[in-house]
C-alpha cells in the first residue's frame, strides 16, 4: 500500500499519496484547496489563457481516490473554487461530473477565503465540521485537534520539493489537491508559527512518505 | 564615387585619417535597400555605418527620427553615443543623438516619444516596446536608416528574429527605410544578408580587409594543468606575468562562476597590487559601470570577464586577450581575439589557457582551426513561432490590425519567408483564444475580431501586461545580493543557487567572499568575510556545445600514434588512457564501466557535443530504468556522458542500439526535464506564462512549478497544442540536438568497445567535477528518498506519531 497510516489526537488517519486524507473509522475522505476554475479566473482577470484542463485533471484524481476508499462522506476543506464566479461559470460537463461524484454521498463544502459564500452546487455548506476528535476548517486557528488547508505546504528532501501533509501532535495542515496550485515551503515562517511540537511531513507523490521536519 | 563634403574631408585630415575603402564603399552604396558590412574588430565599422547618416543630416533639414541604431548590449549603445559625439561636436553638426534602453528614465522615454532625436540608439527589446505604442506611426514616420550592429551575434538568437519582425513593421510605417548590418567575420555572410534584407530584396555585402592573421598561442606553464576542473588556478602566476608584460589584458572565461573564482585567486596572488577588475552579467549595474569607466580611462591593467565583454565596446588600448578554458567554437574564439589591438591592420595577440588536461587537446585543435581559417557554424532553422506569437501581441498593443497585412509583413522577414498561412493562423489563434482543442475561452478571448475584420485586444488594459513581458532573453530567475544594512547591491545570483544556501555559507561575488545571512524581501542579505575559503558560486554562465568541426579535429588527434604537438603532460595522460583503457575513435563508441564511491558508473564517449550528449544521457537512463538497473543520474560534457546507478551495466550494446534509441526517443521526448525547460522558455516568450506581473514579483520557484504542471497538463489533454509542437521542434534543434546523435550513430554503425575496469579512467576523470548533474526521477531515486526519510525518522527517534 502506498498510503501512510497514523493517528492524530486518537483519530486514525490515512494520508493518500495524492494528497487526500482518509478517516476510515468515520468513512470520510477529505481534500483541500481544489481551486477549481483557476484557469478561467486567470483568463478573466489577466487575459492569459492557461491550458483549461485543470478541472478535468483534479476531478479525475478525486474520482480515483473515491473509487479506492469508497467513503460515505466527502469533505472539501475550502478554496474548492478559485472564486465564486469560477464556481458559477464551471463548464456543464464538469458540473455533471461533479454531480456524478456526489451521487449517493454526503458532500460537505467548507468555506475558504477564495469561496466564502454558498455555491450553486449540491452538498452542504459549512464553516467547519467535527469528525471524531478532530475539527476540520479551512484556515488553522489557535484550537488544537484541528485539520486545515489554506497554506499549500511543500517539503524538500534530497533536493526534491513535494506537496506534503505537515503535522505535530495537535494539528495537521493538508497539501493542496488542485492541479494548478503552487506551494509554500515547510520552513517558511507563516507555516512554522502554526506548530508547537516537532513537525512531521508526509510527502505526496508516488507514495506517501513520512519524514521529520528539522 | 561619392566624395566627402569639405567639412568631413577636413575633419578626417585634421585627425590624420583617410577614409577606409569599406567606409567609402558604404557611402557609395548608401541608397541600397539593404547593405551588410563584414569587418574585423577595429576596422572603423561603426563609423562606416554612421557616416552616410551624418552626411544626410549635416544640412539640418531633416525633421524627426532619421537613423535607428540597434545593438545587442545596452552598454554598446551608451558607448556609441559617446564615440559619435566626437565627430558631431567637432564638425558642429546640427544632429541630436540619444540612447534608449531599459536603463533610460521614464521622463526621458516619454519625451523621446513626443520629440524623437535624429539618431536613436537602442536594443531589440526597447525597439519592440517602442513599436507597441499607439503613436508608433508618428514616431517612425520619416525614418531613413536602421543600423544593426553586431548582427552576427543577434542573428544567433531569438533576439535577432524579434528585431527583424520589428524592422518589417517599421518598413510599413516608413517605406523608404534602408537597412544596414554590421558584422564581425562569420562563416556564412549570405545567411546573415538574407536575414537582414526585406524578402525577397537582394542585399549587397561589403567585405573589409580582414587584416593580418592573429598572433595566437597556448600558454605553456611550469605548472601542469590539473586532471579536472575549470578554474585554471595553476596558470595564475603565468597569467599575472603576462599582465605585467602588457598594457591592458582582457581575461575571458566561459562561465561567470569561473570568472569569479579566477579573479579571487588572481587578486590573492597580485602582490604588486596591479589594478585588476572583474566584469560579468551577474554583477550589479553600478559595479559594471565602475569597471567600464575605469577601463575607458585606462586605469586598469586587466579585466577578468565573460561573454558580457564579447561585443564591440571600445575598451581602449587592449594589447592582449587571454582565453581561459577551451573556446568550444572557433568562430567565437576568432571574434574574441579581435578584441586585442583595437587598431586596424595590427595583428591581435591572444593566449589560450586550458583549464585541464582535456582542454589542452581542445585548445590545440582550436589553434589549428584558427590557423586554417576553418570557422564553424550550423545553419539556423526557420523563424521561431513563439517569437511570432509575441510579435502578434505587440502588434495588437499598438492598435487594431488586419491579419492579411500582418501576414504579408511577416513573410517579408527573411527568417519567416517560408511561413505558411496555416502556421500564421495557428499563432494568431493561439494569441486570440489560447488555441486549445477544448474551446474554453470564448468568453475571455485575448484578441477579438471586430465587425470590420480587424483584430484587437479584448481588454485594452492587457497592453500593459504584454509590454511588461516583451523580450526573448531567457535568463534564469535571479535575486539581488546586498550587504546587510547597505542599500547598494553587489550583484545577482540565481534563485536556485540562493535556495541551496543556509546561514553561514560563504560564496564569491564581485571578487569578494561573503557570508549568507538571510533572505529578506527577495534579496539575499550577506556580510563581508575575508577569512574563509568560499563555497563555489554556482551561478551559471552560458555553456556552448563544442562544434562538430572541433570534435572531429579532436578525434583525429586521438588517432595519432603519439602527440609531439601536445605538451608532455597531456601526451602522457593520453598514453595512460591508451594503456589502461582505450582512446575513443571516430568510427566507434567507447564505453567504460567502473565503480566509484559505491555507485556503478558507465562513461560513453560519443563526441556529439554537450547538448546531444545530454540527450544521450536521458535516453540511456530511461532504458536503464526499464531494465531495472536503478540509474540515479548523469552528467554530460562535449565528448562523453557519465551515468551512475545502483546496479552495474554488463552489456552496453542494447542501450546504444540505434532502432531502440529512435523508438525510445519519441516516448522520452514527451516526459523529460529538458522539454519542460524548453517549454518554459517558449511559453514565456509566446505570452502563456508571464515573467513580470504588475504588482508583486512572482517567485521564480513557483513559476518553475507551475510551468512544469502546465506542460504535464497539456501533454496529457492536448498533445497537439501549438506550444508543444514549438517545444518539440526547438528541443530537437537546440537542447536535445538529436541530429548529432543520429550523426554519431551513423558514424559508429553499432561498433561498440566495452572496457570494464576497477577504477576511474584517466579520460573520465574530468567528468567528476563537471557541474550540471541531472538526477533521474525514477525508482532508484524513490528508493534513496525512502531510505533517507527512514534514516531521518530513526535519527529523530520517531517511528510514527
Amino acid at each position: 500500500m502506498n498510503a501512510y497510516t497514523f493517528s492524530l489526537c486518537k483519530t486514525q488517519c490515512i494520508a493518500l499519496p495524492s494528497g487526500a486524507l482518509h478517516l476510515p473509522a468515520h468513512d470520510v475522505l477529505c481534500v483541500s484547496d481544489l481551486h477549481l476554475g483557476k484557469s478561467e479566473r486567470i483568463a478573466r482577470r489577466s487575459g492569459v489563457m492557461l491550458p483549461p484542463y485543470e478541472v478535468q485533471d483534479t476531478l479525475q484524481k478525486l474520482e480515483t481516490d473515491i473509487a479506492a476508499t469508497k467513503p460515505s462522506q466527502i469533505i472539501c476543506l475550502g478554496d474548492s473554487f478559485d472564486d465564486l464566479d469560477a464556481a458559477a461559470s464551471l463548464d456543464d460537463d464538469m458540473r455533471l461530473w461533479l454531480a456524478r461524484l456526489q451521487a449517493g454521498k454526503s458532500w460537505v463544502w467548507i468555506e475558504g477565503n477564495h469561496d466564502p459564500g454558498p455555491i450553486d452546487m449540491g452538498g452542504t455548506h459549512l464553516g467547519e465540521i467535527t469528525i471524531g476528535t478532530l475539527t476540520l476548517r479551512h484556515i488553522a486557528s489557535a484550537a488544537t485537534a484541528e485539520v486545515s488547508g489554506h497554506y499549500h505546504p511543500k517539503h524538500r528532501v534530497t533536493g526534491r520539493s513535494q506537496p506534503a501533509f505537515l503535522l505535530d501532535h495537535e494539528r495537521m495542515i493538508m497539501p493542496a489537491y488542485g492541479a494548478y496550485t503552487g506551494g509554500l515551503a515547510s520552513h517558511s515562517k507563516d507555516i512554522r508559527r502554526l506548530f508547537n511540537g516537532p513537525i512531521m511531513a508526509i510527502l505526496t507523490g508516488h507514495k506517501a512518505i513520512p519524514v521529520p521536519v528539522s | 564615387m561619392t566624395p566627402l563634403p569639405p567639412t568631413f574631408e577636413s575633419w578626417f585630415s585634421k585627425r590624420g585619417w583617410s577614409i577606409h575603402p569599406h567606409q567609402q564603399a558604404m557611402l557609395d552604396q548608401t541608397s541600397a535597400p539593404a547593405l551588410l558590412l563584414i569587418a574585423p574588430t577595429g576596422g572603423g565599422k561603426t563609423l562606416a555605418g554612421f557616416l552616410p547618416s551624418l552626411l544626410e543630416l549635416a544640412d539640418g533639414q531633416h525633421k524627426g527620427l532619421h537613423t535607428l541604431y540597434v545593438s545587442p548590449l545596452k552598454a554598446l549603445a551608451a558607448d556609441i553615443k559617446r564615440n559619435l559625439r566626437t565627430p558631431v561636436d567637432e564638425m558642429d553638426l546640427p544632429i541630436r543623438i540619444e540612447d534608449r534602453t531599459g536603463d533610460t528614465s521614464y521622463t526621458q522615454k516619454r519625451r523621446q516619444r513626443a520629440d524623437p532625436p535624429h539618431i536613436l540608439l537602442t536594443t531589440p527589446e526597447s525597439l519592440a516596446l517602442l513599436t507597441s505604442y499607439e503613436d508608433a506611426p508618428r514616431i517612425f514616420k520619416g525614418l531613413q536608416r536602421i543600423i544593426v550592429d553586431e548582427i552576427h551575434a543577434l542573428a544567433e538568437s531569438k533576439r535577432g528574429d524579434q528585431l527583424m519582425l520589428a524592422v518589417s513593421r517599421l518598413q510599413t510605417l516608413a517605406p523608404d527605410l534602408r537597412r544596414v548590418g554590421l558584422s564581425a567575420t562569420v562563416e556564412d555572410p549570405d545567411a546573415i544578408a538574407a536575414e537582414l534584407a526585406r524578402h525577397p530584396d537582394p542585399c549587397a555585402i561589403i567585405n573589409a580587409d580582414p587584416g593580418p592573421d592573429p598572433d595566437i598561442s597556448m600558454l605553456i606553464t611550469q605548472e601542469k594543468p590539473p586532471w579536472t576542473g575549470g578554474g585554471a588556478n595553476y596558470a595564475i602566476p603565468a597569467v599575472l606575468d603576462e599582465v605585467k608584460k602588457h598594457n591592458t589584458t582582457l581575461i575571458f572565461h566561459n562561465t561567470r562562476a569561473q570568472a569569479e573564482i579566477f579573479f579571487h585567486n588572481l587578486w590573492l596572488a597580485n602582490t604588486d597590487d596591479l589594478p585588476i577588475g572583474i566584469h560579468h552579467g551577474s554583477l550589479a549595474r553600478e559595479q559594471r559601470e565602475k569597471v567600464e569607466a575605469a577601463m575607458v580611462a585606462g586605469d586598469l591593467r586587466a579585466i577578468v570577464c565573460t561573454g558580457s565583454l564579447d561585443l564591440g565596446i571600445d575598451w581602449g588600448d587592449v594589447d592582449l586577450v587571454v582565453q581561459v578554458g577551451a573556446p568550444k567554437n572557433v568562430k567565437r574564439l576568432v571574434q574574441r581575439i579581435g578584441r586585442a589591438n583595437h587598431r586596424y591592420n595590427a595583428p591581435s595577440k591572444a593566449l589560450l589557457v586550458p583549464a585541464n588536461r582535456f582542454e589542452v587537446v581542445e585548445c590545440v585543435a582550436a589553434l589549428e582551426a584558427v590557423k586554417e581559417h576553418d570557422l564553424d557554424g550550423d545553419p539556423k532553422g526557420p523563424g521561431p513561432r513563439d517569437v511570432l506569437c509575441q510579435h502578434i501581441l505587440i502588434t495588437a498593443c499598438a492598435g487594431p490590425f488586419d491579419a492579411d497585412q500582418l501576414y504579408r509583413e511577416i513573410k517579408a522577414v527573411g527568417a519567416y519567408r517560408t511561413l505558411s498561412r496555416a502556421a500564421f493562423d495557428d499563432c494568431l489563434d493561439f494569441c486570440a483564444t489560447g488555441g486549445y482543442a477544448l474551446r474554453a475561452y470564448d468568453k475571455w478571448k485575448r484578441l477579438l475580431q471586430t465587425a470590420d475584420g480587424m483584430w484587437q485586444l479584448r481588454d485594452p488594459r492587457a497592453a500593459q501586461r504584454i509590454r511588461m513581458n516583451i523580450g526573448t532573453i531567457q535568463d534564469t530567475d535571479t535575486l539581488k545580493v546586498r550587504l546587510k544594512g547597505n542599500f547598494k547591491p553587489l550583484g545577482e545570483v540565481e534563485e536556485a543557487f540562493a535556495a541551496t544556501l543556509t546561514p553561514g555559507d560563504t560564496f564569491l561575488i564581485g571578487g569578494q567572499v561573503v557570508r549568507y545571512e538571510n533572505l529578506k524581501e527577495m534579496t539575499v542579505q550577506v556580510s563581508r568575510r575575508a577569512d574563509k575559503k568560499p563555497k563555489i558560486a554556482t551561478f551559471m554562465g552560458t555553456k556552448f556545445a563544442n562544434s562538430t568541426q572541433l570534435s572531429q579535429r579532436i578525434l583525429r588527434m586521438f588517432d595519432q600514434p603519439d602527440w609531439p604537438n601536445l605538451p608532455a603532460h597531456t601526451a602522457e595522460w593520453l598514453r595512460l588512457q591508451r594503456q589502461f583503457s582505450k582512446l575513443p575513435e571516430a568510427d566507434r563508441i567507447l564505453v567504460e564501466s567502473f565503480p566509484h564511491e559505491g555507485r556503478h558508473h558507465i562513461c560513453v564517449y560519443g563526441f556529439a557535443g554537450r547538448n546531444a550528449m545530454q540527450t544521450l544521457g536521458m535516453l540511456l537512463t530511461q532504458r536503464m530504468e526499464e531494465l531495472g538497473l536503478h540509474p540515479l543520474g548523469f552528467v554530460a560534457t562535449d565528448y562523453a556522458t557519465l551515468v551512475w546507478g545502483l546496479d552495474p551495466v554488463h552489456d552496453p550494446a542494447p542501450l546504444l542500439e540505434p532502432d531502440n534509441m529512435r523508438a525510445d526517443f519519441e516516448t522520452w521526448l514527451s516526459g523529460n526535464a529538458v522539454m519542460k525547460k524548453t517549454f518554459r522558455g517558449a511559453a514565456t516568450i509566446a505570452g502563456l506564462i508571464e515573467r513580470n506581473l504588475p504588482q508583486a514579483r512572482k517567485s521564480g520557484r513557483q513559476a518553475t512549478f507551475s510551468s512544469d504542471i502546465l506542460y504535464d497538463t497539456l501533454s496529457k489533454y492536448d498533445p497537439d497544442h501549438l506550444m508543444l509542437r514549438i517545444t518539440r521542434e526547438e528541443a530537437m534543434r537546440g537542447l536535445v540536438d538529436f541530429g548529432r546523435i543520429e550523426e554519431m550513430l551513423a558514424r559508429t554503425a553499432g561498433r561498440i568497445d566495452h572496457v570494464i575496469l576497477d577504477r576511474v579512467t584517466p579520460l573520465s576523470l574530468p567528468m567528476f567535477l563537471e557541474q550540471g548533474r541531472i538526477a533521474v526521477a525514477g525508482a532508484g531515486q524513490d528508493r534513496i528518498l525512502e531510505e533517507e526519510a527512514a534514516r531521518l525518522m530513526q535519527e529523530a527517534g520517531v517511528s510514527a506519531l
